[in-house]
């Protein structure tokens, strides 16, 4: 870590991001226009929801990259606390009967909880096979979640009880006070992913990712640490299904879905892993350029295209997924990592990549099913 | 010695993981003999095998018989004439002994003959899987992987580690024959056996090369001895068992 | 009874098709330590241009379901193989990279998949026979178990002699054990990892197109809940283990159907519980090997 207490400039990216924040909360009141991109006036409801929908992944990639970036673990099921956050919010209100604030509470606990759970069992493994446990583990919440249809609503997804909800959050015309509602779950996310990397327990997550000999010989449990990063990541995740409950009045199978998990890889490669800033550029820019993608695939000017490029021109997430693979092979360090090497490299310094440096720790413990078991000593 | 040194190795630095294991390591190895390379534990002897061979990420000048092999991956390396005993053996405890044997050849014409001299053991238990093998029986294995083919130059890490002196002195024995045909650079903590085997020697220190002679001298030095390889000699003992050993040959 | 006997064996064959698409993913991760994702997508084109090519030649003859079957292993094949070589070998050693380059493949594959076939599961059918039933022990039995057997028991024998017998075969033996140690002794691995990936392609070609006629559909995600199941054997049998994954697939699918049946549609779940207690108890998996 470098010691940033004689660098004049430390304070600016917390201005910047102050600013930001300032400015987006008074977007709803401002009449600008992005033809092409928002759909509609920043003040219209219809761009609102695009942009809140934006945050609220973006709020999830945050969450993610804690996961990833932070803690070193891919996981694959990391939607199914987002899920249990939708789903425990809407069968609070729906089968409890509780108001929206206890209903929120239990859905975050809830959501803990099961990364509890979760998390001890997969974390008998690492690497790889750690990531395929987590992804058995959303495939049982999906088919769970599909089985259950008296609880869940099953296929059709569950639809949030209004009733329980105060009016100022439900209706077009209230598109406004989601809006903020889900920036001020942003903002308490990236506060909170801040405060983890900062801490102590940050300094030990990113130690155990590295090399996790090196925690245990100072009588520390890498273990402790990194359920404790994983279940913080996955609260995380349940706030960000809350409030995407709240603002789409419902959830469908798919928020828990391994393919949800995915989407999420997504956008944290492609805004730049083990960058805060970056999850939330991954987060939004994908939001957006699967709306708009979607919209473009509608469009004239594809459908007048021979079959062969319009076929893959018209899904958006064949797009996405060729821009992902492209990222990864060329750019590894996503939007945020390209763009924080150059800076590096500008003021003479190196940096290893976030994925480089999971590469790395995946090497040194020898056999990728490393555990919980004594991995191999590098050897001089 | 003469003539022009086999492998000469310029500035090796290799890392594992991100870690720098080896600092800065030049030295020379003859085209004839043994060269012990000596040092502490954990000073960087393997991972300097490792790094002329490519196993392990390096930067610096390797060159084998006048050409640079720094560049190469590891197979073309081997392919070039390089043998590899590694620490710990490292046979596939699943194959059989013939199978172990048959992966390493190389050749059209490999030397069978001459290994199955060498390791008649071995020739008994070729349907045996070599992880049933004893450490003493798996050594062979791999010491005579790297004597089926031709090769120019043979990287031995500590091979007699963890073997009963009995097999020591076979290993000793085989390393030897072998290297009437082949030079030979050898990783090995045993002194005696080095002072049995080795023409020159290389000791590294802290990652570096801290001393460059012939292995005698280097061994008959008390100080530097214990200075760089933490351990006391007894001249005494070492000279009787080299008595004893050369009169029962 | 008969009950009994129909969970077993539907549980045997269901296992059969595990072990196809498992087969190909233990062995390389064993070789490679790449988890590969596409996986699925090399299942979802073979069963695709399977059905495309047996509805040329009619559905109903055997001769148009062979040359599906073979087909398909050869689709999976290509496609494999095409992925090792422009995705996977240029990110050498970078293991994550390499998984998460699969992960971006199928993503964007079954996309592309929607686009060509549409999101719509497509109705397929065979040869008549294999919607009968034949009578074991009181027990009907649809056909299309017997093939999933049959087939699994084949490439089985196959990958085994492969193993055994050919020289490759040795060196992807040695490879699963200690790859570095293969290259230091002058073999190029990278052409074993094309061939695995191969190998692995065309059983799961195979397992594709056998797995349409046994859900009588294909879709765009055939592939990708197979490929969850398959994930879960491979973990369970240990991974980069041949017979850890054939035994596990049996014990996996006997399972689950043993738990559709007698306990109320529970099959899903129970795997992940199983899953969970062989790595609480066993975390390298049944046969795996030892951390």
């Amino acid at each position: 870590m470098r010691r940033r207490a004689q660098q004049p400039g430390r304070w600016i990216p917390a201005v910047v991001g102050a600013a930001l924040v300032g400015f987006m909360a008074v977007l709803p009141l401002l009449n600008l226009s992005l033809p092409g991109i928002l759909p509609t006036p920043t003040y219209m409801p219809g761009t609102l929801a695009l942009l809140s929908l934006c945050m609220v992944f973006a709020a999830l990639a945050l969450s993610y990259n804690l996961l990833l970036g932070s803690g070193g673990m891919l996981s694959f099921g990391h939607a199914l606390y987002f899920g249990a956050g939708a789903y425990g919010l809407g069968i609070a209100l729906e089968h409890f009967g509780v108001p929206l604030w206890p209903g929120v509470f239990i859905a975050l606990v809830g959501g803990m909880v099961i990364a509890l759970a979760t998390g001890a069992v997969s974390m008998r493994v690492s690497g790889i096979p750690f990531a395929m446990v987590t992804l058995a583990f959303a495939q049982a919440g999906s088919v769970l979640v599909r089985r259950n249809s008296q609880i869940t609503g099953g296929e059709e997804g569950l639809s949030l009880n209004t009733a329980q909800v105060p009016d100022f959050l439900i209706g077009v015309i209230n598109t406004r006070n989601l809006y903020w509602f889900t920036l001020a779950v942003l903002v308490v996310v990236y506060l909170v992913t801040l405060w983890v990397d900062t801490s102590r327990l940050g300094h030990l997550a990113r130690a155990t990712r590295e090399n996790e000999q090196r925690v245990r010989v100072l009588g520390l449990s890498p273990y402790r640490v990194k359920l404790i990063v994983f279940v913080i990541a996955a609260g995380l995740a349940s706030l960000a299904g809350v409030a995407y409950m709240l603002l789409q009045s419902g959830t469908v199978p798919r928020s828990v879905s391994a393919d949800l998990t995915i989407t999420v890889l997504v956008m944290v490669v492609l805004g730049g892993v083990g960058f805060r800033w970056g999850a939330i550029v991954g987060g939004v820019l994908y939001t957006l350029l699967d709306q708009r993608l979607t919209v473009l695939a509608g469009s004239d000017a594809i459908a007048g295209l021979p079959d062969w490029l319009r076929v893959p021109l018209s899904e958006p997430l064949f797009l996405l997924g060729v821009l992902f693979i492209v990222v990864v092979m060329f750019l590894p360090g996503g939007i945020a990592g390209t763009i924080d090497s150059a800076v590096r490299r500008r003021r003479g310094e190196r940096a290893r990549g976030a994925l480089r440096q999971l590469d790395d720790a995946d090497d040194a413990t020898g056999t990728p099913v490393a555990g919980a078991a004594a991995s191999e000593s590098v050897r001089a | 010695m003469s003539g022009e040194p086999i492998l000469t190795v310029r500035h090796l630095r290799c890392t594992i993981a991100g870690q720098q294991v080896v600092e800065d390591v030049s030295f020379d190895v003859p085209a004839t003999g043994i060269t012990a390379v000596l040092g502490r534990n954990g000073v960087g002897k393997t991972s300097t095998l490792r790094g002329v061979l490519g196993l392990i990420s390096r930067r610096g000048e390797v060159t084998l018989a006048g050409e640079r092999i720094d560049g190469l991956p590891t197979h073309r390396i081997v392919r070039r004439g390089v043998g590899y005993v590694p620490e710990d053996r490292e046979v596939f405890s699943k194959l059989t002994v013939a199978e172990n044997l048959a992966l390493a050849e190389r050749q059209r014409s490999p030397r069978r003959e001459f290994v199955a001299e060498l390791f008649p053991d071995l020739v008994a238990r070729r349907d045996q899987p070599a992880g049933t093998l004893s450490g003493g029986q798996q050594q062979m294995v791999s010491v005579a992987r790297a004597l089926l083919n031709d090769n120019r130059l043979l990287l031995v890490d500590e091979p007699t580690k963890g073997l009963a002196p009995k097999i020591v002195t076979e290993v000793a024995d085989a390393l030897q024959e072998a290297s009437k045909t082949v030079p030979i650079l050898l990783v090995e903590q045993n002194l005696e056996v080095v002072r049995r085997l080795a023409d020159d020697a290389v000791v590294i220190a802290g990652g570096r090369v801290a001393h460059v002679g012939k292995a005698d001298d280097i061994l008959d030095d008390d100080d530097l001895t214990r200075r760089l390889l933490g351990v006391h000699v007894e001249h005494e003992d070492a000279y009787d068992a080299l008595s004893e050993r050369s009169e029962s040959k | 009874m008969s009950t009994l006997v129909l969970t077993l064996i539907t549980g045997v064959g269901l296992g059969a098709l595990y072990f196809l698409v498992a087969s190909g993913l233990s062995l390389i991760y064993g070789l490679m330590h790449v988890l590969n994702f596409a996986h699925g997508a090399f299942l979802t084109l073979s069963a695709f241009v399977g059905w495309m090519v047996a509805q040329a030649l009619g559905t109903d003859s055997w001769g148009s379901f062979l040359l599906s079957l073979l087909v398909g292993a050869g689709v999976g094949a290509v496609f494999a193989t095409l992925t090792e070589l422009v995705l996977i070998r240029p990110l050498y050693e970078r293991h994550i990279e390499q998984v998460l380059v699969t992960v971006g493949l199928s993503f964007a594959a079954v996309a592309l998949f929607e686009g060509i076939w549409g999101t719509d599961p497509v109705h397929i059918s065979g040869p008549s026979w294999l919607k009968q039933t034949t009578e074991v022990l009181g027990a009907r039995i649809p056909n299309t178990y017997w093939v999933l057997m049959i087939a699994a028991v084949l490439v089985l024998a196959a990958l085994v002699l492969f193993l055994q017998k050919t020289r490759y075969g040795m060196i992807i033996r040695a490879g699963v054990e200690n790859r570095s140690m293969v290259t230091a002794l002058g073999i190029d691995v990278r052409r074993s990892f094309t061939l695995v990936f191969a190998i692995g392609g065309a059983a799961a070609g195979i397992g594709g197109v056998l797995a349409m006629h046994y859900s009588t559909f294909v879709s765009a995600h055939l592939g990708q809940t197979l490929l969850i199941f398959a994930f879960i054997v491979t973990v369970v049998g240990g991974l980069g283990s041949l017979t850890g994954a054939a035994v596990a697939s049996v014990v996996v699918a006997v399972l689950q159907q043993f738990a559709n049946f007698y306990l109320g549609g529970t099959g899903d779940f129970i795997v992940v519980i199983l899953l969970a207690l062989v790595l609480l108890v066993r975390p390298t998996g049944l046969l795996g090997k030892r951390a």
